[in-house]
């Protein structure tokens, strides 16, 4: 019988490599440029080298191994790929609003590697998205971590296979407004958020004692017990009980994000990121102090009531304070120019270029669990390599090319200007979306926009 | 010395809090008319080049002299060594004022009900006390066109100055009607037409435009004719845009709807200006023939087409201006119209160039709006509305010192800045005693 488990495991993990063995990687020179590494400072007319898609050395004057090709990058600036914490680019739904916990659902079963928005990303530089759920629920579906490796027609080659278990999670306006005030159950007010995360937990642990009970009885002998109905909804709250999953929380009033930490203490939680965070720099200390920090927007709020006490200098507050912190996009529009939107924290704050990069590599990366592989440029990590021309944090500067485990997927010179991969047989006229940045937000897709359009009102709803 | 050098850079890069920590507590800064003389700072004029180590005199609300050796007699002296003098910048249609939480529909105020509502002024409901409009004039944007949208002809827009207490304060001396141009385009992902139903309802909209036009034009040759003539706002306030008192911003997108509306507009011989004007480049040419100037954005955008390619949003206001279109920018925004400048430094980058895109934020929207005689340059006689900035007031690592809006020196604080100032290094911090 062990036997059996063990040929079983092994034939799994051959099926896991040969769904690896898809992913290319690539390897490349990029001479004589100015490198921004994010952990290891500014290195001037340097080079770095890529072999089959790692980075294997950085210097000055490195020879070209034969077989790898040489950019001649003078005057121009490198930095590591991008990392969005918080995006719905690549995804054809985003929330499945039925209850408010949903955990069982999963992201990597609707990834869209065709969608326009992952060529977009990469031109701005982005080469890892985290893929979420929206923030209809309060506990939503597990995200996906996504490397915009442009071209594959298989969702599995443009998930990220290394990266974590991270679960969305929700607080506040959208999933009172879905369940509460649309459907009339629990939760209606932040209290009912609250509840609903205690009980689900507490619904958890019960769940899993029972499975313990099961399986010391098991191996008792001559037992007749039953094993407990399995579920995948309460065994994924389990493994976020048992460190599994990063939780990344929708939140925006520092009252609900206190309350969360308050929670995830209760129940031993240490996996804790907190995502949007407006009012976040209100509570710093605390978030600094117990979770992995915060994922913010550069300057966004009043869009709704629960951000119109915002401040564009929450994100330097936050790093001021100690808390980690990335910016993230959440739109399809502002991923194409995160680079720019980190740049705000130097009008609004003054951090120094080091602390707005690692806003948008190394800070993200720490929070989606990947520090180790990407986010900077260090010899052995993946080589996720942006060029730009100008600093990436003048508000002039250019995306020029985009590498992903040193393959290039966006060349700005070389690329075709048409990129759609897919082009549907019953699209005679191509349509044009006017105003699309207002539709860029997706936090409540398959949620607001049907009901919006339905009741006739359109007024803005977004995240 | 150093120490000071030192202290002194902290300042400017924490300045905006620093300046307002100096106040006594519980004092309120208020906006302040006076004589200043701004002193040795880099004049960036945008008409006149570029004057090094000039001074620029305001008082009563004008730019009263630029250049060097100038008199500081009775004036208070602002030392601005090291600094950058620029116009206000002014942002070409924006909804500032008129909305300050746009998810509750209670303070929604730029759209009405009704397809036709011409006579409904966006002025009237600006909120002189929007937070938006402080958190706005400190990024250095100092007027914007207010704009309603909604139906055909959704109202008329408004040209704000960021400094007053009531509306009328606040006016900028230009109006104009808007409207909404039939369109062949999507709403959104959620808009679900077929394109037949595209077609037929743009049809049916420009039927129900050019009816609603003929009967403004007869409207106008009746009162021409001295007839009684019963109360009807609507067509009384499209006569004044017949009569070429106001102009009309027709916003329009689509390059069919472009070369549609550039059709429509011939031999009516009325003022136009074309707004958002997204896929203006797929026509430039047109355009650029029909003389109609354009104030197009926001640039940091989607392209309307998933074929295009995806810097199209960023390049467009610079392909536009190389066919000869006379091109000022928008946001189109509301709470983040201080994004302006970013937009522009994105046109820039994309093909607009430096000097151009400058010219799109300041003199081209005034020319446009035919205020250039108060707007868009440094330069004696003008209105003062300037902008003070460590450099590059595109670049987001430039800090922004002050501001003058109509020759008041604002209060370099807002909302956003008092909550950095108490929540920096919170008192108490993670414990209390």
């Amino acid at each position: 019988m062990k036997k059996h488990i063990y040929l079983l495991a092994a034939f799994l993990g051959l099926g896991v490599s040969f769904a690896h063995a898809q992913i290319q990687k690539g390897s490349v020179l990029i001479k004589n440029a100015t490198v921004l590494t994010v952990t290891k400072g500014k290195l001037e007319s340097s080079d770095v080298l890529v072999q089959n898609g790692v980075i294997t050395q950085i210097g000055k004057n490195l020879t070209t191994p034969a077989g790898v090709t040489a950019i001649d990058a003078t005057g121009k600036y490198v930095m590591p790929g991008i990392i969005d914490a918080h995006s719905h680019v690549g995804l054809d739904v985003v929330n499945e609003g039925s209850a408010p916990i949903t955990a069982e659902i999963r992201m990597k079963d609707v990834v869209n590697p065709y969608e326009i928005g992952i060529y977009r990303a990469l031109a701005g530089g982005v080469t890892v998205s985290h893929a979420m759920h929206g923030s209809s629920n309060v506990i939503g579906g597990q995200n996906a971590t996504l490397k915009h490796r442009w071209g594959s027609n298989d969702p599995a080659d443009i998930i990220m296979q290394d990266a974590p278990r991270t679960i969305k999670f929700a607080l506040g306006e959208n999933p009172t407004r879905n369940h509460g005030r649309r459907n009339g159950i629990q939760p209606r007010s932040r209290m009912g958020v609250e509840a609903v995360i205690r009980n689900g937990f507490n619904e958890a642990i019960q769940y899993k004692k029972g499975w313990e009970k099961y399986n010391l009885a098991k191996a008792q002998k001559g037992n007749t017990i039953s094993p407990p109905a399995y579920n995948e909804r309460l065994q994924t709250l389990v493994d976020i009980l048992d460190g599994k999953i990063i939780i990344h929380c929708h939140s925006y009033r520092a009252d609900e994000i206190y309350m969360l930490i308050n929670v995830v203490k209760d129940f031993n939680i240490k996996k804790l990121v907190f995502q949007h965070t407006n009012e976040g720099f209100k509570v710093a200390p605390e978030i600094a102090e117990y979770t992995m920090g915060a994922s913010v927007f550069a300057d966004w709020w009043a869009y709704k009531m629960e951000v119109y006490y915002s401040t564009a200098y929450n994100a330097a507050i936050l790093q001021k304070n100690g808390a980690i912190t990335s910016i993230n996009s959440d739109s399809a529009e502002l991923i194409r120019h995160l680079y720019h939107e980190a740049a705000k924290t130097q009008r609004y704050g003054g951090l120094t270029d080091q602390e707005a990069l690692a806003m948008i590599t190394i800070n993200p990366a720490k929070q989606l669990g990947i520090e180790d592989k990407v986010g900077s440029i260090e010899v052995g990590k993946q080589a996720d390599l942006v060029i730009f021309e100008g600093h990436p944090l003048s508000s002039y500067a250019i995306p020029q090319m985009t590498f992903v485990d040193g393959v290039k997927y966006f060349d700005r010179k070389a690329d075709r200007e048409d990129q759609r991969q897919l082009v549907a047989a019953t699209e005679m006229v191509e349509p044009i979306f006017l105003r699309t940045n207002e539709e860029a937000y997706r936090c409540m897709q398959d949620v607001d926009e049907y009901f919006e359009a339905f009741q006739g009102a359109f007024i803005k709803e977004k995240h | 010395m150093k120490r000071i050098l030192n202290s002194f850079c902290a300042a400017l890069l924490a300045l905006l809090p620093v300046m307002a920590v100096a106040q006594i507590d519980g004092e309120f800064v208020k906006p302040r008319n006076g004589k200043f003389l701004l002193k040795n700072a880099t004049v960036v004029t945008v008409t006149k080049g570029i004057l090094d180590n000039a001074s620029v005199l305001l008082d009563n609300g004008k730019i009263v002299q630029v250049g060097s050796a100038i008199s500081s007699d009775g004036a208070e002296v602002i030392d601005c060594s090291g600094l950058f003098i620029y116009p206000g910048i002014i942002d070409g249609g924006t909804r500032l004022g008129l909305v300050e939480v746009s998810s509750v529909p209670e303070t929604v105020d730029y759209s009405d009900v009704g397809n036709v509502t011409p006579n409904m002024q966006a002025l009237t409901t600006v909120n002189p006390n929007s937070e938006a409009i402080g958190v706005t004039r400190v990024s250095g944007v100092t007027t914007v066109l207010t704009v309603p949208s909604g139906g055909l002809f959704p109202g008329t827009a408004s040209l704000i100055n960021l400094n007053g207490y009531t509306p009328d304060q606040m006016y900028g001396g230009f109006k104009a009607v808007a409207m909404t141009f039939p369109s062949s385009g999507r709403r959104g992902r959620f808009d679900r037409r077929s394109e037949d139903d595209i077609k037929k309802d743009g049809e049916k909209a420009m039927k129900e435009a050019n009816e609603i036009w003929d009967n403004a034009k007869s409207y106008l040759e009746l009162k021409n004719s001295g007839a009684e003539l019963t109360y009807f706002p609507e067509m009384d306030q499209l006569a004044k845009v017949i009569s070429g008192e106001l102009s009309l911003l027709i916003e329009v997108n689509a390059s069919s709807d472009i070369l549609n509306a550039i059709k429509w507009v011939e031999g009516k011989n009325i003022k136009v200006i074309f707004t958002g004007v997204a896929e203006g480049w797929r026509v430039a040419d047109q355009l650029a023939k029909a003389k109609i100037p354009v104030v197009t954005g926001p640039i940091q955008d989607l392209p309307t087409r998933a074929s295009d390619r995806y810097d199209t949003p960023y390049a467009n206001a610079g392909m536009l201006a190389k066919a000869g279109v006379k091109v000022a920018l928008r946001t189109d925004e509301e709470e983040n119209v201080r994004n302006l400048p970013f937009h522009a430094a994105f046109a820039a980058a994309y093909g607009l160039g430096k000097e151009e895109a400058l010219k799109a934020v300041t003199i081209n929207p005034a020319e446009i709006f035919g205020v250039a005689d108060q707007y868009g340059s440094v330069e004696a006689g003008k209105r003062a509305n300037l902008v003070v900035s460590t450099g590059d007031p595109f670049e987001t690592r430039s800090q922004i010192i002050h501001v003058f809006i109509d020759g008041y020196r604002i209060p370099m604080s807002n909302r956003h800045i008092r909550l950095y100032q108490e929540f920096l290094e919170r008192s108490p911090g993670l414990k209390t005693n």
